[in-house]
């Protein structure tokens, strides 16, 4: 049985409340509460005051404009992969949300609570007891300040390493970073946009640009013309409820059956996703059986995943390389 | 947990429905709905597994939709209609239980409320004969530690069966 600690709980239902709360130091947002609930039930972080959003209407739903999808940072899991206005202007974005844990998680989890998960790593996602044993590391000892570790500058992943490297693992980000999607940030004293691949910073400890006191309020993926060709795919032990272990969003955008854009956004290496130098490459040419073994390579030789997530890191670095060639095989067959 | 303690700083009155009844009760704000339903309110057919969401046991419907109470504030549910297993004993979930009793569905029986749960949302959902796949996809956040998961997934499609008859019984013109 693992108990919360005594934080206060606050409910606003508007906005400009929830922002002026959150303005508190060391208040942190509770949306769905999939992620930060575990983890703070294994002592990772002390919040001063949850901000809980779940009674904040605004944030939720899905909207269509000239300038494309809108989603709300509210917006659960299952709203977005069953809403028929993603399906039809973002399928990888709907296949990247049905992908995440379990049925119930994605009914309580939201697009938000996704886009700002925290970042995973096998020294770290663990009990207070045994990263006690362990000395603690980067960072437990980031998101604890007030507790005392041994080997607080310490990072077991990469030994003598400064940085954390513990793994972003949403599922969403991937692809959302693949379709050119905006963040949409506010704080008490407003708000603007920022391209998601910009939301973050090469860190573990903390991965999100985001200040203290600022909150998502949504994403909006641009509309497109033309044929468009998209996947997400990623690899894990249990189908059921696993984060990922190595993951790939893959775009691809034709005319006339030959490339004019194409991105390959790779999940779970480090702190934040990396995207696959492939336009040299890609641009130009048909989507085909010879593409998907040359990207497949790319992804191979670009992407070094580090002992940060369970099972072998050469084992996921070989796992991308076949998830990305399969997944450009059954696109091309879509063609 | 399983002593009665004193009012917690952060105490407040929580009003919600829980199985069709309409309760006030003292919560803290950093308990969860499944430690309300079991050590507050007595309701302890919600089981309480791994406590961090991976499990399913403590799955209960809100708003008719299947979530984890472990998972869940108690502040959370103001205002909105949570279900729990308690619920099925008394309505036409029959089918469900009778098809869980003719497969021999529950082993050791402690994922069984849970399963029971997101079984009944699928089967309230659908309201038509469901398939394996569908029964499969519809409990793949229920992990049963037994291994017994065909007895399961063949009663949840059975008790898809059974309802879709009851219904079909019923809108048959009266000879």
């Amino acid at each position: 049985m693992l108990p919360l600690l005594r934080t206060p709980v606050a409910t606003p239902h508007t906005l400009e409340e929830a922002l002026s709360l959150l303005a508190e130091p060391g208040a942190r947002i509770l949306a769905g509460g999939t992620d930060i609930l575990p983890n703070l039930k294994r002592g990772l972080g002390s919040p001063s005051t949850l901000v809980s959003l779940h009674a904040v209407d605004a944030l939720r739903g899905v909207s269509v404009g000239d300038a494309g999808l809108s989603i709300g940072a509210g917006t659960t899991l299952t709203q977005v992969a069953t809403s028929g206005d993603v399906k039809r202007m973002a399928p990888s974005l709907a296949e990247a949300a049905e992908s995440v844990a379990s049925p119930q998680i994605r009914n309580m989890a939201t697009l938000g609570g996704n886009v700002c998960l925290d970042t995973r790593c096998r020294w770290v996602n663990q009990s207070d007891f045994w990263r006690g044993a362990l000395g603690g590391c980067l960072k437990s000892a980031g998101m604890n300040p007030e507790a005392s570790f041994a080997q607080a500058g310490v990072c077991h992943v990469v030994p003598g390493g400064k940085r954390c490297v513990a793994a972003i693992s949403a599922d969403t980000v991937p692809v959302l970073i693949a379709l050119d999607a905006t963040a949409r940030v506010a704080s008490a004293s407003g708000t603007h946009r920022l391209p998601l691949a910009e939301l973050y910073v090469n860190d573990g400890v903390q991965n999100l640009a985001l200040e203290p006191g600022e909150m998502l309020l949504g994403v909006d993926v641009p509309t497109h013309a033309g044929a468009r060709r998209e996947r997400y795919v990623k690899w894990r032990v249990r189908g059921s409820i696993d984060f990922p272990l190595v993951s790939a969003a893959l775009r691809f955008d034709l005319d006339a059956g030959a490339l004019t854009q194409a991105r390959l956004v790779v999940g779970v290496l480090g702190a934040r996703p990396k995207q696959v130098a492939v336009q040299k490459v890609a641009l130009g040419r048909p989507l085909d059986q010879a593409l998907a073994t040359e990207l497949a390579e790319l992804a191979h030789r670009q992407c070094k995943p580090l002992e940060n997530v369970p099972y072998e890191a050469g084992h996921r670095r070989h796992m991308l390389r076949v998830l990305v060639r399969r997944a450009i095989e059954a696109l091309a067959d879509e063609a | 947990m399983n002593e009665p303690r004193e009012t917690p700083p952060g105490a407040r009155l929580l009003s919600f429905r829980l199985n069709g009844e309409d309760l006030s009760v003292a919560t803290a704000d950093h308990q969860t709905l499944l430690e309300l339903l079991r050590y507050g309110l007595d309701r302890v057919g919600t089981k309480q597994g791994c406590d961090s969401g991976e499990c399913g046991a403590c799955t209960v419907l809100l708003d008719g939709r299947p979530v984890l109470a472990c998972l869940t504030l108690a502040v959370q549910v103001e205002g909105r209609d949570v279900r729990t297993v308690e619920a099925l004993a008394e309505r036409e979930a029959a089918a469900l239980l009778d098809a869980f009793d003719r497969h021999d569905a529950a082993q050791c029986g402690f994922c069984t409320p849970g399963v029971l749960m997101s079984a009944e949302a699928l089967l309230m959902d659908k309201r038509r004969v469901v398939s394996q796949g569908e029964a499969r996809a519809a409990l793949s956040g229920n992990l049963c530690r037994c291994t017994g998961y065909t007895k399961i997934l063949d009663a949840v499609v059975d008790a898809s069966e059974k309802l879709v008859e009851a219904a079909d019984r019923t809108r048959e013109p009266a000879s």
